[in-house]
């Protein structure tokens, strides 16, 4: 416990000496967050700075062993270091579906070669990757995927097409599901492939959602050739994979529903906006509802900090991703509600400058309970392999 | 702090739900209301030899000292088997009003005493059937040494059982507490049955005099200690309506798992699948609410009145939820009085009223945010 507090004060210092001013201002919105890889352009310098030394201390990725550049940091100790960052406001270093998804799956499937080749990149934020999951046919019933990965002797030859990639115009290389078996149940036939998209036959389009902004593309792979090296796992086995690594994207986008760091409560915030009457925010109805938001809102992040603790202790249940991805969205979206109930006629503006960043933020939270596996899939997970209700 | 039990309470907790299977089953409860009763004297008596009343009493009391998580823990495993007790009322509430504003002589003079269940109190605060401390007109005039109480409050469960009753008076001077004696002159009682099967009281001061070293701390000097009243009762009351939650909702599942119609398991069918899985997530996350409450309770830490009022609102919120699903999945059975189910949504019902209900946390809750 002493060693504990000793690097708690440690940490607090370094932060305040390293942290940039502009990196402790909460995010106004999703332009503000540092993606990095090899195309990105540091929004300001203290965005650069502070992924370089964040990075520089593994603490991009705080628990991931520091033979691979991550922090190699104990449970309790990258706990604290939350607490530290949260203390200051600071914004999280890199946003990265390296470090939320990929990472913790090569972690655990990877040989030590393509670890070494793979995680130092994620963690220093030089590669942005991409997520290959969802294909036209294939959505909530993501087994059914038919994008084809042929072996031809040296390389596999990669044809069809995926949908719902986040960033993939823009990112360096995809993570992705490929069928290399056809004739068996749609489950075994999955294999887990990482490759370069810039090569040869990739191709992407950027598809405009309701919020008027292209976060997902389609994207599309004809007669594209990847070296053998770069199968994860077992061939024919990159289901499991693929749903290890679905509980970490869970994981991920059930965080959406905690309270941003540094922002101001939705009372708060709402009293700021409508006024107070004796230390009251006036309009009763948006206290009340605001008041109830946050109850759910306090209870889901002690949720999360709840089943943290329990997994470290070895009490975890399998599905809590489930739970905590249907909630934590669910919840986002209802901030997002009262957002724009706060905003009133103001958050109509579907400017393009950081004026319609709030209708645009509240367009978009509605795919939260559909990417990532919908709010009914999540039930379907808890009803079946929690409760153990039949099929 | 680390949202786990420890060891010690993790056992404490283990067993609780041995004891409470064996001693406290509803069938337990069934019989006491069949046989016109509203209290469990034989239940108490065992909770006693097992020490469970000196729970949060400290050490230099005769209590073991255990802390709230460990109240905590007893009280959900007691609102799973509905066990009637006055643990809440008397070992945890009024207890921690003691020793939060009595003196070193009051303390002595009650607390050993509630350690060993031989003496219950209970907390008198309720005059307009809402929970509601800022319009308290029950008075305390002195007279020499002495003071004269007089007012009414409403709805005190068990009060009629107690044999100390913790008279909170208002007036000009502010809040205050007395240790009033339940056979004292001028204290008189009218009881009404409530929808659990326990009995309520409406008691009536009529200048009942008490000696000055029944004022527990200083004249109208109990604003704080009531406060911390409220986040106690509020947590632990929070506890036992998440024990409550859990219980209904086991039985529900084995029940969707077990029923048939149309010639299928009820359980197969989506429609009930999701409310099912909807509900399972509402109760786990109550689970964390009631535990930072307890948690902050036992290292007083500064969000204690947050937590403790975000925690009586969830799971009051949740209870409904999951006794109102307990008894529509259950369909025409859950309506009947052979059954078990209905028992865990009157019993909810009660909890949900005590020490507050939603609406009085809620606004608890947004008046500590600032707004």
């Amino acid at each position: 416990m002493e060693n504990l507090e000793q690097f708690r004060a440690e940490t607090r210092e370094w932060l305040e000496a390293n942290c940039p001013e502009d990196m402790r201002q909460p995010m106004r919105s999703d332009e503000d967050q540092c993606w990095g890889g090899r195309n990105w352009v540091f929004k300001s310098e203290g965005q650069k700075l502070w992924l370089e030394r964040m990075a520089a201390k593994g603490w991009t990725a705080p628990r991931w062993p520091t033979e691979y550049g991550g922090g190699g940091l104990s449970g309790p100790e990258a706990k604290v270091l939350g607490e530290e960052m949260a203390r200051i406001g600071a914004r999280r270093p890199l946003s990265s579906f390296g470090l939320d998804m990929l990472g913790p799956a090569l972690l655990l499937y990877a040989t030590e070669e393509q670890k070494q080749q793979y995680i130092p990149d994620i963690i220093n934020g030089k590669i942005r990757w991409c997520q290959g999951y969802s294909e036209p046919n294939a959505g909530s019933d993501l087994a059914s995927l038919r994008t084809k990965a042929e072996d031809m002797g040296d390389h596999y030859l990669i044809n069809g097409s995926k949908v719902w990639t986040s960033y993939a115009d823009k990112a360096d290389w995809i993570f992705c599901l490929v069928r290399t078996d056809f004739d068996c149940p749609k489950h075994e036939g999955i294999s887990f492939l990482l490759f370069d998209m810039t090569s040869e036959g990739v191709s992407t389009k950027p598809i405009k959602l309701i919020s008027g902004t292209s976060p997902f593309c389609e994207t599309f792979f004809d007669n594209v050739q990847v070296p053998k090296a770069q199968l994860v796992g077992t061939l024919n086995k990159g289901w499991e994979i693929a749903k290890y690594l679905l509980t970490h994207e869970r994981a991920m986008i059930g965080g959406f529903g905690l309270a941003g760091g540094g922002m101001k409560g939705m009372g708060q915030m709402a009293a700021a906006k409508r006024g107070t009457k004796d230390g009251r925010l006036r309009d009763a109805s948006l206290r009340a509802e605001a008041s109830s938001f946050e109850i759910d809102e306090m209870a889901f992040g002690l949720t999360i900090e709840r089943i943290t603790d329990e997994t470290k202790a070895g009490q975890g249940t399998g599905a809590s991703s489930s739970i905590l991805k249907m909630y934590g969205t669910e919840l986002n979206k209802l901030r997002q509600e009262l957002f724009m109930a706060i905003g009133a006629n103001d958050a109509l503006n579907f400017d393009t400058d950081s004026k319609g960043a709030l209708v645009r933020s509240w367009l978009r939270s509605k795919a939260n309970s559909i990417e990532g596996g919908t709010t009914e899939v999540q039930l379907n997970i808890i009803a079946k392999r929690i409760l153990g209700l039949p099929a | 702090m680390v949202m786990i039990l420890s060891e010690e309470q993790q056992l404490l907790k283990d067993s609780a739900k041995a004891f409470l299977s064996e001693s406290a089953p509803i069938s337990a409860l069934r019989a006491m209301r069949d046989a016109g009763e509203d209290h469990m004297p034989e239940l108490w008596t065992k909770m006693s030899e097992m020490g469970w009343p000196g729970i949060v009493i400290p050490d230099a009391y005769s209590g073991l000292e255990f802390g709230y998580v460990g109240a905590g823990v007893v009280l959900e495993e007691m609102g799973r088997t509905l066990a009637l007790s006055p643990f809440l009322s008397s070992a945890v509430v009024a207890a921690s009003l003691i020793n939060q504003l009595g003196s070193e002589q009051q303390k002595e003079k009650y607390l050993p005493g509630i350690a060993s269940g031989e003496l219950t109190a209970v907390l008198a605060a309720d005059e307009t059937g809402y929970f509601d401390l800022s319009s308290i007109e029950t008075t305390a005039a002195a007279s020499g040494d002495a003071y004269v109480l007089s007012g009414n409050k409403r709805g005190v469960i068990d009060g009629h059982n107690a044999d100390l009753l913790l008279v909170v008076t208002g007036g000009n001077e502010g809040m205050s507490v007395f240790a009033v004696e339940s056979g004292a002159e001028g204290v008189s009682c009218e009881t009404r049955l409530i929808v659990d099967s326990q009995r309520a009281a409406d008691i009536t001061l009529d200048n009942v005099t008490v000696s000055g070293d029944a004022l527990l701390g200083s004249l109208g000097g109990a604003s704080e200690a009531m406060e911390f009243t409220i986040d106690v009762a509020a947590a632990c009351s929070a506890a036992e309506m998440l024990g409550i939650s859990i219980e209904t909702f086991e039985r529900t599942v084995g029940y969707l798992k077990e029923r048939e119609q149309f010639g299928e398991k009820i359980g197969t069918f989506q429609g009930l699948q999701h409310r099912a899985a909807q509900l399972f997530a509402e109760i786990e996350v109550s689970k964390s609410a009631v535990l930072a409450a307890l948690q902050a309770l036992d290292a007083n830490s500064e969000k204690r009145s947050v937590l403790a009022s975000m925690a009586k609102a969830k799971c009051s919120k949740v209870v409904r939820n999951a006794t109102e699903e307990g008894v529509q999945m259950h369909g025409g059975i859950g309506m009947t009085d052979e059954f078990d189910i209905g028992f865990f949504m009157k019993r909810a019902a009660v909890c949900r009223q005590a020490y507050g209900d939603y609406h009085f946390h809620a606004d608890r809750f947004a008046s500590l945010r600032g707004y």
